[in-house]
């Protein structure tokens, strides 16, 4: 089932009797294609949540529509638009076992859609063998782990099959480890039951790792949407190229002149047909090669091991970060000299983005 | 001893000294007075031992009737003033406009003093020579004859009583449920909205099992305080309970102990006694009924 979003706006009231209404979401255009697995992707406070809410049908948009497949939903109830929301704390129903609240839903059925005792009981090991805890159907919720608790959420969304899967900050809950088991975890459960699917993170290395698509938000506008490497090799601003990325890009106050890149002194690409002016410069922490005669000149405050990689953190005066980390492999080690007080860099041209300074728009350019 | 152990019960001290001088020590005089006959307080003398007390207690009839008032006290006001409460909470929880000012309203009764609560129900219900009060002009107007709520049909008193009880005793059990209810997360609902939850299967399966141990900690403070009721019968009939047949078994202990008949310790331990078991009775069956309904978290 296809989610089709047009211009939906959502605002809510002013608290004050004096200020504005908050625009959460602004005039949000996209369509999910069948079967993707969608990250909605922003800090607190973007409207991601509010999105979600949206699609849900727990909140009506203020303008705009909301269309499953060729159904208008916009104003149909959350009950009739057949989604299975997953809520970050989970909201299991703490004084069922684990399959009481498989099947919570199902026993809302009505009518023509009504099952039998034993279907629905087929259903919900079916859906609990989906997500692997068949074993623990006899249990409270309390007794389980953050996991678990999980993956019963999951199983009760998934119950009654619905047309979209919607998951709110699914691994926000989770310790590290377990987060990166779980993502794995929905990746499969969605590939293999083809749902649709949204979920919300403020998480980027999340949002890329799983989604087929990932729709950057801020301040309830969508920044860009697209596939993650697509995403984080061409971001369309500032902001996009700031939130995706970890280590994060290092972001440098620079000036083109004459058609030289400069940060401080350093000249550090030659640029054909770029206009003059202030620009912000954002590189990759992969983009920086350590050479003996490298262009840009920083100040080496010290050298990180991490197995296959080292990071090198460096301080420049025109660095916007406090620390410039930058990831290069582990066998170029030799090549840098620990005790220096400076390296010096080339970069990447690929991984080097120029932003205007004043809408930090990204601006092309090609090197000489 | 472990020194922290030894701290712990230091502090614990001043109350287990008070609770045991208070509390403990009468309870167990109490326990001996029902079985000494004739236990005079002033001369500390009695004639014998024995469960003579016990059965005079249970057969006079001013103690039956004091028992029988006071279980169909029990039995109509806790549960008519749970279910009430409940509604009244549920009604406050789903309103935002002026919630406040409700809330306050139903609050009231619970500052207000009892004595003046009860000068409120004499003008509701008390014949006068110049009115037959408010019940009955209302009555009055559906063509029904006055009644006589305060010294008439046996009947008509105990609704009084009733309907004054669930009165007083309602805005505890509104403020607990209010709080309880505003407790349970609204993710909760909002989970069971999209999963097309019917509003009663909401009530019925999401809210009430979430409230219910509030609910249950209602019904058994509201047991043990129905019990414990005189000074509403009080306020409303007087002083002479007996002679009203409104007596319940704290009135009857207290006669027995300052009333006109006053001056029989030994009676009145004996009575006191006797509702002390039936309290624990009922609370024995209301916790093991506990068990088996009420959600733990």
């Amino acid at each position: 089932m296809k989610v089709v979003l047009q211009n939906v706006t959502k605002k809510f009231p002013a608290s004050g009797k004096k200020g504005e209404d908050v625009v959460a979401v602004n005039d949000f255009t996209f369509e999910i294609p069948d079967g993707e697995l969608i990250g909605l992707l922003g800090p607190s406070g973007c409207g991601k949540s509010t999105t979600l809410s949206l699609i849900c049908g727990l909140q009506k948009p203020t303008s705009g529509k909301i269309l499953f497949g060729e159904d208008d939903v916009t104003e149909t109830p959350p009950e009739h638009r057949g989604v299975g929301l997953v809520f970050q704390n989970y909201a299991l129903y703490p004084h069922l076992t684990v399959l009481q609240n498989i099947l919570f839903p199902l026993e809302n059925l009505k009518g023509k859609n009504k099952l039998s005792k034993d279907e629905m009981k087929k259903r919900a090991y079916a859906a609990a063998s989906l997500v692997q805890i068949e074993g623990l159907m006899e249990r409270r919720p309390s007794e389980l782990s953050g996991g678990q608790q999980q993956r019963v959420a999951i199983a009760r969304a998934l119950v009654k099959m619905p047309r979209v899967l919607l998951l709110d900050e699914p691994l926000s809950n989770l310790d590290a480890r377990l987060r990166l088991q779980t993502r794995e975890e929905i990746r499969r459960i969605q590939k293999e039951t083809g749902i649709t699917t949204v979920f919300v993170t403020h998480d980027q290395e999340e949002a890329m790792s799983i989604s087929d698509r990932i729709v950057v938000m801020k301040d309830g506008v969508v920044q860009q949407i697209g596939k993650p490497q697509d995403v984080y090799d061409d971001p369309k601003n500032l902001f996009v190229a700031k939130f995706l990325g970890t280590p994060p890009i290092s972001v440098f106050e620079g000036e083109v002149k004459n058609g030289a890149l400069c940060i401080g002194k350093d000249v550090v690409l030659k640029l054909k047909n770029a206009k003059d002016g202030k620009v912000y410069v954002g590189v990759r922490p992969e983009g920086f090669i350590p050479e003996k005669n490298g262009a840009l000149h920083c100040k080496l405050k010290g050298v990180e091991v991490m197995g296959r990689d080292i990071s090198i953190l460096s301080e420049n005066e025109a660095s916007q970060n406090p620390v410039i980390r930058s990831i290069v492999s582990a066998d170029s080690k030799r090549d840098i000299d620990v005790s220096a007080e400076t390296v010096a860099f080339s970069l990447k041209p690929h991984k080097v983005f120029l932003f205007d300074h004043e809408s930090e728009e990204r601006i092309a350019f090609d090197v000489l | 001893m472990d020194k922290n152990k030894f701290k712990g019960w230091l502090y614990l001290l001043p109350a287990i000294l008070f609770l045991a001088v208070f509390m403990v020590y009468p309870l167990v005089d109490v326990f001996i007075y029902s079985f000494e006959e004739g236990y005079n307080s002033a001369s500390q003398t009695y004639f014998g031992v024995g469960t003579y007390n016990y059965s005079y207690v249970l057969h006079d009839p001013y103690f039956l009737q004091a028992i029988k008032n006071t279980l169909i006290l029990v039995l109509i006001t806790v549960p008519v003033s749970t279910i009430l409460a409940l509604l009244i909470s549920l009604g406050l929880s789903s309103i935002k406009k002026l919630r406040h000012l409700f809330q306050t309203v139903y609050f009231l009764p619970y500052v207000t003093n009892t004595l003046a609560v009860g000068m409120v129900f004499m003008i509701l219900f008390k014949k006068t020579p110049y009115t037959d009060g408010l019940a009955n002009l209302i009555l009055d107007f559906f063509g029904q004859g006055p009644i006589d709520f305060i010294d008439g049909p046996y009947w008509a008193k105990m609704l009084v009583l009733c309907i004054y009880t669930v009165w007083v005793v309602m805005p505890f059990k509104v403020l607990v449920l209010t709080s309880a209810l505003a407790s349970v997360k609204e993710d909760y609902y909002s989970a069971a909205r999209i999963d097309g939850t019917s509003r009663f299967r909401i009530f019925y399966k999401i809210t009430l099992p979430m409230i219910s141990p509030m609910l249950f900690y209602l019904v058994i403070t509201g047991f043990i305080g129905a019990f414990k009721a005189y000074s509403d019968a009080v306020a409303i009939f007087g002083t002479n309970l007996n002679a009203a047949e409104m007596n319940t078994i704290v009135g009857y202990i207290y006669d027995m102990l300052y009333g006109d008949s006053g001056g029989y310790p030994s009676y009145a331990s004996a009575a006191a006694i006797v509702l002390f078991v039936i309290v624990l009775t009922i609370t024995c069956i209301n916790l093991l009924v506990r068990k088996k309904y009420v959600f733990n978290k």
